[in-house]
């Protein structure tokens, strides 16, 4: 096989279905790919949720995942925070040509680990090859139907419900902006690109009162709480000392002038939950990560806002962030 | 880690909180309320970013200063750089929040998406590698900011020379903070009193200062009776500033203090200001934005470098711009009303929309207090 990816990979013909076969398949494999044809039936399917999303970033691998890892988890995500079960894919891959057949098998492999970890598969399936220049490496397609297992939705969120965080944010955003501008740190940050249906699973059995998961992903945790007060029409009340930021990433956005809270996380989500089941929460959430923390409560004070109380008393709005995340001048 | 040191103790709270009780014991001997202005929108923003208006005394009151680079900028000069920008010829280089703002015409953003090659930097010598790479480019910096920046924008036009690059160009915007402190002070309207200022004492922008040094704040105690505390921008920084200027107040006396010891020096970094003085002047008249023309409060290249001054090269309108009939940014500017008084404050005029400077960055008093909100 040659060692990068040409035009002629993604055209339908021999290299195609080799770049398939001896690539995708010797990782992803299963009765619905094997049947190989125009589209795949699901019968088994009770109470479908339904999601899609495109994955593109710079770099495509990062210290704590890659773009493969980035994509599944991302759209499983998207199934879990709805309390749906992630169960069957469809995986496109938009290939730059001139790419390494190498780093692309690493995608791949990433993917399948992740897809595991879901207990989710693959079930369609696309690639197309585009000349050089045309995309940034690899971009990545998947659209993904799960099972409904609970609802949990925003309209659920009611005044005196506690707002969780399961971990300490901002390590996505915060890595990729350091690679980026080739910042070296002493220690380099990790992404918290991860999947969340096994921490879901858990709440989910511990029959924990869940009104609404959301993962912080773009817009960080500032977009989360800001567009539940906007749809509900409450006021989110956090502490900003109980939001966990590590030393690492409170040291790049001191660089570049940002807030830790609109960055993005890929694998740390806030939740709504009922105030009786807060420390329940709370102890699951501890299990996957020690910085899990209760981070405020749902009020009416100031509708549709989101109040930061800091430490030593004041208060401030947190605003949704808005436009491109450019660093201050003065 | 060495860079947490830099922030930690400066917000730590049981600080912040002792300050604030040792503010309101020294603000208790005032006979009246007095008015600082921080003049540099990074105090703007830590004052509300940090909420310190809700730890001030009710005899303390701030004025927010005209001392963000992106806001005093002028619609015209913006126009200028998209017009720049749109040239097939030209990648139009500039700092942070410059590329949302709207001219005339639109935002850089604006002109981006339209194709233009616009970029930011986070370091004008950035500049030299984009322009070594895109020889058959005119690379133009779109060069803002005080005194903090106007040396590196020296030392880019110093780098170009040595290496020998040409095809790099400048669109100079760097502006000075003694000249609009003083305009401030000076500006009255001649025929009635309720617009004179209301600026009792400056809190000095640490940054500045610590290119500047404290000697250009010297003549607002002698010549102007207004003392100045250079500070930091930390939280506790900004409170100690605080605490040092009312206690001037409370003892009689008026001078230049530094809170900010540790980086600012009364004569400041003399070489980054010889290397201004080698390629820049002062311009007659620069017009701030809500502010108007101001003499001697700006730089430009010195003729001899006339080759690399877009503004001399290229044919730029000149005609200016005037913000919105509505806008009250140089009321606010000099004290008299506050953001949350403008009546199209939050609604017409926003973040995303601005209608006048104040707006524009999230260092201009409006956005901040948009941003922030006003609690108590
Ligand atoms: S709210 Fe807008 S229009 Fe009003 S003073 Fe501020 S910048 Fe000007």
């Amino acid at each position: 096989m040659q060692k990068t990816i040409t035009l002629s990979m993604g055209n339908g013909g021999i290299e195609n279905q080799e770049l398939i076969e001896k690539i995708i398949f010797r990782h992803i494999k299963n009765e619905f790919l094997e049947r190989a044809e125009d589209a795949t039936f699901l019968s088994e399917l009770k109470n479908p949720a339904f999601t899609t999303d495109s994955f593109t970033i710079t770099p495509l691998f990062f210290k704590g995942g890659d773009i493969g890892k980035l994509a599944v988890a991302g759209a499983c995500n998207d199934l879990s925070m709805m309390g749906a079960k992630p169960k069957f894919l469809s995986l496109s891959f938009i290939i730059e040509e001139g790419f390494s057949v190498r780093d692309f098998e690493k995608i791949v492999r990433s993917i399948k680990k992740e897809l595991d970890i879901n207990e989710a598969k693959v079930v369609t399936g696309d690639t197309k090859v585009v000349p050089k220049e045309s995309c940034d490496g690899v971009y990545i397609n998947i659209s993904a139907i799960g099972e409904r297992i609970k609802e949990f939705s925003q309209k659920n969120i009611e005044v005196g419900d506690v707002v969780l965080i399961s971990g300490d944010i901002a390590r996505h955003g915060a890595s990729i902006f350091a690679s980026r501008e080739g910042i070296e740190l002493e220690n380099e940050i990790t992404s918290d690109c991860k999947s969340l249906w096994p921490i879901v699973d858990r709440l989910i059995r511990e029959d924990v009162k869940i009104k609404a998961c959301r993962d912080a992903t773009r817009g960080g945790v500032a977009a989360v709480v800001n567009e539940w007060a906007k749809a509900k029409d409450l006021c989110f009340e956090i502490e900003e000392s109980k939001v966990k930021v590590s030393d690492e990433v409170r040291g790049i956005c001191e660089i570049l002038g940002f807030e830790p809270f609109i960055l993005a996380n890929e694998g740390t989500f806030v939740a709504a939950v009922d105030k009786n089941d807060s420390q329940k929460a709370l102890e699951i959430l501890k299990e996957f990560n020690e910085n899990a923390s209760v981070i405020g409560i749902v009020t009416d004070e100031y509708p549709q806002k989101v109040l930061l109380k800091s430490e030593w008393g004041t208060r401030r709005f947190l605003d949704m962030p808005s436009g491109e995340i450019l660093p201050r001048i003065c | 880690m060495v860079l947490k040191d830099l922030y930690d103790r400066f917000r730590d709270p049981k600080a912040i909180k002792a300050l604030s009780k040792e503010i309101e014991k020294e603000a208790e001997k005032l006979d009246k309320t007095i008015n600082i202005m921080e003049v540099c929108g990074g105090h703007t923003h830590t004052i509300m970013k940090y909420g310190l208006l809700q730890l001030m005394p009710k005899n303390i009151n701030f004025i927010h200063g005209p001392g963000c680079p992106v806001c005093i900028m002028p619609k015209e000069r913006i126009d200028h750089a998209y017009i720049l920008a749109m040239r097939e010829d030209v990648i139009l280089c500039t700092l942070g929040d410059m590329i949302k703002v709207p001219g005339s015409k639109g935002s850089l953003q604006d002109a981006r998406s339209k194709g233009a090659d616009v970029r930011f930097v986070y370091s004008p010598l950035d500049v030299l590698k984009i322009a070594k790479e895109n020889p058959d480019k005119k690379v133009i910096f779109f060069a803002i900011g005080f005194e903090t920046t106007t040396p590196m924008t020296a030392a880019l036009l110093e780098n170009a020379i040595k290496q020998n690059i040409k095809n790099i160009l400048f669109h100079i915007n760097h502006v000075t903070v003694p000249e609009v402190m003083k305009e401030l002070i000076d500006s009255r309207d001649e025929h009635v009193d309720s617009y004179n200022n209301q600026i009792d004492a400056f809190l000095g922008p640490s940054h500045v200062s610590v290119i500047a040094g404290s000697k250009i704040y010297e003549q607002f105690p002698s010549k102007y009776n207004r003392p100045v505390v250079v500070s930091g921008f930390e939280p506790v920084d900004v409170m100690e500033g605080v605490l040092m200027m009312v206690k001037q107040f409370v003892e009689g006396r008026c001078e230049v203090e530094i809170q900010y010891r540790r980086s600012v020096s009364k004569e400041g970094n003399l070489k980054a200001q010889e290397l201004i003085e080698k390629y820049f002047e002062k311009r007659e008249l620069f017009k701030w934005r809500g502010l108007g023309n101001i003499p001697k409060s700006a730089w430009k290249l010195k003729d001899e470098f006339g080759e690399f001054d877009a503004e001399k090269i290229y044919e730029l309108p000149k005609e200016e711009i005037e913000d919105h009939k509505l806008c009250i940014c140089g009321d606010i500017l000099r004290g008299i009303a506050k953001p949350t008084e403008c009546q199209v404050f939050g609604t017409a005029c926003t973040p995303q929309k601005p209608l006048g400077s104040c707006m524009v960055s999230s260092e201009g008093a409006c956005a901040a207090y948009y941003k922030y909100g006003n609690l108590l």
